[in-house]
């Protein structure tokens, strides 16, 4: 078994109208056993930019202690939060430092730019970026999430059509593997609000 | 073979493990005390290669010591539970320990708390867990008995029906297993559960 499905891990992130929706299922495996059902892969880093992870359990929660880390000092040094195009920078940069003994994960950045414009992006475990209009997937349901997103995908939606979309698109993407499920969280990131959400799909 | 479990009830913290110490074929002791008395509110069960459990748990625990000794109050268990899962990471790419730990602790302002931290350092904080083949057992047993806020006797009884279902189970079932709680009053031994009678338990 590859080490990337190792935990097993789903993300989504989506673009609507000046917003954006990330979303994750909510297994932590270890192969075929499921430990938790209540692990967070995505992380906020700052009020108008989430970061997901996924791949390797113990290499995204190592990443993020660094990315945080560095954000902090920019923080401290820039007086002002990064921009996403920046943190994306930051995260491909911080993932290639290691190509020959890489962090095994796939990141997943959203965040609202300069002028409310959603920002998205996914890249490789060795920081080869990927930056989209519409939609990112990453993690072992994958393959499933690019057919579901296609699918239901609309541009410009609002927030609440783009939390359900979203969220039919993680559901049944994940009931299709079993290495993710067991729930869903699901961010949607207006300019003036983040609205955590919890899904209950199938447990199983 | 190794099998370690535990679980958070009512203001206590409970983790049992099997007491076998084992190499290849023969078994060297079953009176192997598997669970550390990290201070004076904290449990380490940790299942693994006999020389990293010992020498990595002593590290941990002294290291914990210290930082009461510099600083004059003890760690809380969730800065213990990422102290270890930090060392654990910064050795996984050089040398690793093959150890698996289970963190249970009580802080008086937080109350009971378990931690699940695996050999390539995945930490997660948990209401039950386990770690070995008898982890397939133990955790479905507690799935179906398990509610959060048992008493003492239901979380004794529940351990005592994990230790049933791994004893006739498991093939190469351990005879033996201790079991250790840490509530307010602090980590102590609570209980052995012995089928096959070894030596004295030898204290240090």
């Amino acid at each position: 078994m590859s080490i990337f499905e190792y935990n097993g891990s789903a993300l989504i992130a989506m673009v609507g109208k000046n917003c954006f929706a990330i979303a994750s299922d909510r297994r932590l495996g270890v192969q075929l056993q499921t430990i938790a059902t209540d692990f967070q892969r995505i992380y906020k880093v700052h009020d108008r930019l989430f970061l997901g992870l996924s791949g390797l359990a113990t290499d995204a929660q190592t990443l993020y202690q660094r990315l945080v880390f560095r954000h902090k000092l920019y923080q401290l040094r820039e007086e002002r939060d990064m921009k996403p195009e920046t943190f994306a920078s930051l995260v491909s940069a911080i993932l290639y430092e290691k190509r020959f003994g890489p962090y095994f994960c796939q990141p997943v950045i959203a965040g609202l730019g300069d002028e409310d414009k959603p920002f998205i992006c996914t890249m490789d475990s060795i920081g080869a970026k990927e930056l989209a209009k519409d939609f990112v997937v990453a993690g072992t349901a994958s393959e499933s999430l690019y057919g579901a997103c296609e699918a239901m995908f609309k541009p410009d939606m609002e927030a609440e059509e783009l939390f359900e979309t979203v969220s039919q698109a993680l559901l049944s993407s994940v009931d299709r593997d079993c290495l993710s499920g067991w729930g869903g969280h699901v961010y949607v990131v207006t300019p003036t609000e983040v609205r955590e959400r919890i899904l209950k799909g199938r447990m199983d | 073979m190794e099998c370690v479990f535990g679980l958070v009830g009512n203001g206590f913290a409970i983790l049992a493990a099997d007491t076998s110490a084992v190499h290849s074929i023969l078994v060297h002791k079953s009176n192997e005390d598997k669970i550390m008395i990290l201070d004076s509110h904290k449990l380490v069960a940790a299942s693994g290669e006999p020389g990293d459990r010992v020498q990595f748990t002593e590290y941990i625990q002294k290291n914990v010591a210290l930082y009461q000794f510099r600083n004059g109050i003890p760690l809380t268990t969730a800065a213990t539970a990422n102290f270890t899962r930090g060392e654990l990471a910064t050795a996984l790419r050089k040398n690793p320990y093959a150890v698996n730990i289970l963190l249970a602790g009580y802080d008086k302002e937080t109350g009971p708390s378990l931690y699940y931290i695996d050999y390539i350092a995945t930490l997660h904080k948990v209401d039950k867990g386990a770690f070995g083949y008898g982890s397939y057992f133990s955790l479905s047993m507690m799935d179906r008995h398990y509610h959060s806020g048992m008493s003492l006797e239901e979380a004794v009884d529940l351990v005592d029906k994990c230790i049933m279902e791994i004893r006739s189970r498991l093939v190469v079932a351990p005879p033996n297993f201790v079991i250790k709680i840490v509530d307010k009053d602090g980590a102590r031994e609570y209980a052995w559960r012995q089928s096959v009678k070894d030596g004295p338990v030898v204290s240090e």
